[in-house]
């Protein structure tokens, strides 16, 4: 049967895989990578429920993830950028100065 | 039979979506990670399509697959990324107690959906999900949001020129 709840288990699942690639990998470019494909769960969550509900402004939030995380992902990799110029690691570990 | 073809396109669509993305997770290479989220983000372009967002499913493959992922391997390329050897790569246990915190995230939200019962499509206009519509959207109701995410893009790109310059 067509309906949302097949897309949002889904959404639900990329999510969890978003998640635990976050938490597990140490490579800060993986890190990213899993955050856009958590950003991409949500806006299939968006989506979803913007055809169950038969109105379109799900599209327009999902436009707007869309620009978030492009104006991230340049930021991001500029830090990325800079933290290997100091470090010379992608490590996450290795820069743990301001834990104190 | 309509509804059917609908779920097994999805299921055809869904399948290689989590391979992909679990390839993201798993791969050793960020090289190959890189082109596993390019290959999820097709797939999850043509589950937009079945969703009736044409207009976000050509963004997301206009923008994800096509500006991010080219500023990712950029950025791959330009750092020398070695492979993650296996001595590095072993998880420690708040690893472990992450992944299992987001199998939980995943349980919990099933739950949820299972909670909530069915939820069946509208029928829809035609109209539904064009850029005609979608623009029609984002000029009227969305226009605050809208030209605040230019000043946003703005703020970005100058932040990250600002924060990768050597010396400015």
């Amino acid at each position: 049967m067509a309906e949302a709840n097949h897309y949002l288990a889904l959404a639900a699942v990329l999510f969890a895989i978003g998640l635990a690639g976050v938490v597990a990998r140490r490579n800060i470019l993986v890190v990213f990578m899993c955050i856009e494909l958590m950003l991409n769960a949500a806006n299939l969550t968006f989506l979803a429920f913007a055809r169950a509900q038969g109105t379109m402004q799900g599209h327009a939030i999902a436009f707007f993830v869309i620009a978030v995380a492009a104006a991230e992902a340049a930021v991001g990799l500029a830090i990325v950028i800079a933290v290997f110029r100091t470090r010379g690691t992608l490590w996450m570990d290795e820069g743990s100065s301001l834990k104190g | 039979m309509a509804d059917r073809a609908e779920l097994l396109v999805f299921w055809i669509l869904a399948v290689p979506l989590l391979v992909s993305a679990m390839g993201v997770v798993v791969s050793r290479n960020p090289v190959n990670a890189a082109v596993c989220l390019v290959a999820a983000f097709f797939f999850l372009a043509g589950i937009y399509l079945l969703l009736v967002a044409h207009l976000v499913a050509f963004l997301q493959v206009l923008v994800y697959a096509g500006a991010i992922m080219v500023v990712f391997l950029f950025v791959i390329m330009l750092l020398a990324v070695r492979e993650e050897n296996l001595k590095e790569a072993r998880l420690k246990t708040m690893q472990w107690a992450g992944i299992a915190g987001a199998a939980g995230v995943a349980v919990v939200v099933a739950q949820a959906i299972e909670a909530s019962g069915r939820m069946p499509w509208k029928t829809v206009s035609p109209e539904f999900g064009t850029v005609r519509a979608v623009g029609r959207l984002l000029f009227t109701q969305y226009l605050l949001p809208f030209e605040a995410t230019s000043v946003l893009l703005l703020v970005a790109i100058v932040g990250a020129v600002v924060v990768a310059k050597q010396r400015i």
